[in-house]
């Protein structure tokens, strides 16, 4: 443990260098010239076409400029019905996601830790996984009804793929010279799984995360818009089918910077913690 | 080695021998509904109506005809966009990340949108399709082209080499195979959305087909329907990846 300790405070300036790259900021750069400015700059012109566009296209059926949508998110989160599905949905994403990221990591160490064990069930779950879901949506709607549960177990199966294949890949890249060395001097399981084992798992399993809460996602806002009753797929095709495109793309693109955020977050988190191998 | 290969291949059919035979136990002995669980032998014989009577040609031509637009959409316009980009190292840096982090959208949110534009027909389909194909192209193609290594270049252009040459015998192979994987991956991705697009709102196509008889509680239909859909998924699968190595391989 100290020498972790000792590690980190060298570490610590370096952080703060990276953290100025990550910025995009080369030296001798204007500020103008940086790629972040860039960005910030397309991300202002897809507004301003937005904006443009809509207001040129000008039928109010079916857009709404980016204005209008922004006050009208204001106002459709002071509706309880739509502050209840958008809360809704982040339990049942985090549920999900906690049970996908539950599930593949144990599956995926039990799986991945041998070769054996690998090559045995590593193509099934590669086969499982290429297997379109959505074709069975509807039977699962026949199971689980139309209520939350259908949207957990569907954000579930859609996450689990991801991490799994992923934590495999991870126990997979163990340098087995290493698990050989740390027996030979008499490390005990649990020390080979702390020691060993999670360092070199980290770094894919965060890829595995990003991946995985992405997909959750994905499987949720299907099973939403296929068959819910009150839900963020529910209100999105309510507002595109009663003609009212300003709430409509109010909550499309909450929806779409919360996944942005969910994801840049996670995307951080990997490359910190996949920092040691250098 | 050929003993543990024996080994591992029992393990995974009679993996698969266990599923099966547990669906035929718990359908015979109508411990689960039928209605969920149809039994197999009722799969096996509206499988076989399906293909004989030819019914799924009309769906499976919608959704190909759909597939083949999107992914063509897909291609060209992440293709160019993508070289486009690739071209300055500045441009990469603004763009790469937020092309990442756009792919991270689930789109198919957008889908209720394409349909209020396109309708319920093919269009929305199209839209859909292209619009998540895209993102994988334009991501591969982006480090196809941007990460070539800087020895070939130098070399390369030492010789003399510039303009279309230099593309075609040098960018090219070099940016080729991360393309193709781009090009794979947009493909079921176009596929995926496609057949979601046509379950969660249209009149026709295989996704439109499974709902239909889920909804008409004719779940053995539904079945063969879903086998049909996983075949044909497997065909294309097997298909692109083939056509991968082969291109990879030139």
């Amino acid at each position: 443990m100290p020498i972790d300790g000792e590690n980190r405070a060298a570490k610590a300036p370096a952080d703060g260098a990276s953290g100025a790259i990550a910025f995009g900021q080369a030296p001798g750069e204007s500020w103008l010239r940086t790629p972040m400015a860039t960005r910030l700059g397309v991300i202002v012109l897809i507004v301003l076409f937005w904006e443009f566009g809509a207001r040129i296209y000008n039928d109010a059926d079916f857009m709404a400029p980016a204005t209008q949508s922004f006050v009208s998110l204001l106002e459709i989160t002071q509706d309880p019905e739509v502050l209840t599905a958008i809360y809704d949905m982040f339990w049942q994403l985090a549920l999900a996601f906690a049970m996908a990221l539950f599930s593949g990591l144990l599956l995926g160490m039990a799986v991945g830790i041998s070769r054996p064990t690998y090559r045995t069930f590593f193509p099934i779950i590669m086969m499982v996984y290429a297997f379109p879901q959505i074709t069975v949506l509807p039977l699962l709607v026949l199971l689980f009804g139309i209520g939350p549960a259908i949207k957990v177990v569907f954000g579930f199966t859609h996450g689990f793929f991801p991490i799994i294949v992923n934590v495999i890949a991870g126990a997979q890249n163990i340098d087995p010279a290493l698990l050989t060395a740390a027996k030979s001097m008499g490390a005990t399981r649990s020390q080979i799984y702390r020691r060993i084992v999670f360092p070199h798992l980290v770094p894919s399993l965060f890829t595995g995360m990003r991946l995985g809460m992405t997909a959750t996602l994905l499987g949720i806002i299907l099973a939403e818009l296929y068959a819910t009753r009150k839900g963020i797929g529910y209100f999105t095709s309510f507002y595109a089918e009663s003609f009212e495109p300003q709430n409509l793309f109010a909550l499309v693109a909450m929806i779409a910077a919360a996944a942005i955020i969910l994801n840049e977050l996670l995307r951080r988190a990997e490359t910190r913690f996949g920092r040691w191998r250098g | 080695m050929t003993d543990s290969k024996i080994r591992i291949r029992l393990i995974q059919v009679s993996m698969f021998a266990v599923i099966f035979v547990a669906w035929f136990i718990a359908t015979e002995t109508e411990s689960v509904s039928n209605l969920f669980l149809p039994k197999l032998g009722d799969v096996a014989t509206d499988f076989r109506d399906l293909i004989g009577s030819g019914d799924a040609w009309s769906p499976l031509s919608v959704t190909l005809f759909e597939l083949v637009v999107a992914f063509f959409n897909a291609v060209v316009f992440g293709t160019s966009i993508g070289y486009l980009v690739s071209r300055s190292k500045f441009l990469m840096r603004a763009f790469e990340p937020m092309f990442s982090s756009m792919f991270a959208v689930p789109l198919i949110i957008f889908y209720p949108l394409a349909l209020l534009f396109f309708g319920l027909g093919p269009g929305s389909k199209i839209a859909i399709g292209s619009a998540l194909g895209f993102f994988p192209v334009v991501l591969n193609t982006i480090n196809g082209f941007g990460h070539v290594d800087a020895g070939y270049m130098r070399v390369a252009r030492s010789m003399g080499a510039k303009g279309f040459p230099m593309f075609r015998r040098v960018l090219l192979p070099a940016a080729l195979p991360i393309i193709l994987t781009g090009y794979r991956i947009g493909f079921i991705l176009c596929f995926l959305s496609i057949v979601g697009g046509e379950t969660i709102g249209s009149f026709s196509g295989l996704g439109h087909q499974i709902v239909f008889y889920a909804e008409s509680m004719l779940t053995s239909m539904m079945f063969a329907y879903i086998i049909f859909i996983v075949i044909i998924a497997y065909i294309l699968n097997s298909l692109v990846f083939y056509l991968e190595k082969k291109g990879n391989y030139y």
